[in-house]
């Protein structure tokens, strides 16, 4: 299908250039994977490619084929939607797999400006139906802490 | 509607906000409302939402529709605008950009809601969702530059949760 040479000079502009600024947006992103220095610095990265970057390659799509076909195409939207729906589970499984080698290497992240933490959260409330003697909880908490290195009774606030 | 007719209606359609959700998505994958194609993706929203009922998620009920193109209208200029800041910062940061965790407290408890703000803060760079403790409502988040981290959780919660809480709560 070579309609690019009958379609309108808008169109075409309109398609060359949401598709380079598609494009560029994405490769910014790659660029940054490879210049930022900690892993969560670089799941930032990425998701430039995932957002405008995607958006600007689907917007000129839909430009593209309505303006060629002369109907609305707008099937793109779904494409943004599922990607946009699916991201942040990637997202987690890898920040939640990152955070838990952290601690088991007694790197936990390092807090700035963390609110004052509830009373609830140092003495954290029996479980109803856990069934466990206390002592038991307390001493696993206990390896805990001191396996993932962190000062005080609280080794999760987050 | 006779409490019968009622229950009929609910046994019919589990997930009404799903269902709706469904047929939009098939008729849009298939770019066509001819009555055969309304008729399959009605066959679709009356059968795939009741899979969902196996994984034991709260009901859904969307209260405030309007609150939802409220908060798009937000989400939309925060993904430009962070899109650009994540852009400045990988081209041109040198060492003085910092980044960093932040605990930002929600008030927001449904999963619905919490979902949706994932999606959000995923789909704006800059900000990462790393983990939730439903316990005591904070969020440890990521940050690319944590100059911006001052305004950040009351941007959250001016700007997204109230909106998420008219709808889903």
């Amino acid at each position: 299908m070579i309609a690019i040479k009958t379609l309108p000079d808008w169109a075409a502009l309109l398609t060359a250039f949401l598709v380079l600024a598609g494009a560029a947006l994405t490769m910014i992103g790659a660029i940054g994977l490879v210049r930022f220095r900690s892993f969560y610095e670089r799941v930032h990265a990425p998701t430039l490619g995932a957002t405008l970057g995607i958006g600007g390659v689907l917007l000129a799509s839909m430009v593209y084929f309505s303006v060629s076909e002369t109907r609305p195409v707008v099937h793109e939207i779904l494409i943004a939607l599922f990607v946009t729906v699916t991201t942040p589970v990637t997202m987690l499984m890898l920040t939640q797999a990152t955070l838990y080698r952290d601690r088991a290497e007694g790197r936990a992240p390092k807090i700035t400006d963390a609110p004052p933490l509830p009373a609830d959260v140092i003495t954290p409330a029996p479980v109803a139906g856990a069934g466990a003697p206390s002592d038991q909880t307390e001493r696993l908490a206990g390896q805990n802490s001191l396996k993932t290195g962190a000062p005080g009774a609280v080794s999760d606030p987050y | 509607m006779t409490p019968r007719a009622s229950r009929f209606l609910a046994w019919l359609l589990p997930w009404p906000a799903v269902s709706a959700l469904v047929l939009a998505v098939w008729l849009l994958l298939n770019q066509s409302i001819s009555p055969g194609q309304i008729f399959l993706g009605l066959l679709l929203a009356l059968t795939a939402p009741r899979l969902l009922t196996t994984l034991d998620a709260p009901p859904l009920r969307i209260r405030r529709p309007w609150a939802l193109v409220r908060l798009l209208g937000n989400v939309l200029p925060d993904i430009f605008i962070s899109n650009y800041k994540v852009t400045r910062a990988i081209l041109f940061s040198g060492p003085e950009r910092e980044a960093g965790h932040v605990l930002v407290p929600l008030g927001i408890r449904s999963p619905w809601s919490l979902a949706m703000l994932a999606c959000i803060l995923t789909a704006t760079p800059g900000t990462a969702w790393i983990s939730f403790n439903p316990q005591t409502g904070l969020l440890l988040m990521h940050v690319l530059d944590l100059k911006d981290a001052d305004e950040l959780a009351g941007a959250i919660t001016r700007r997204y949760e109230k909106w998420l809480q008219q709808v889903f709560e």
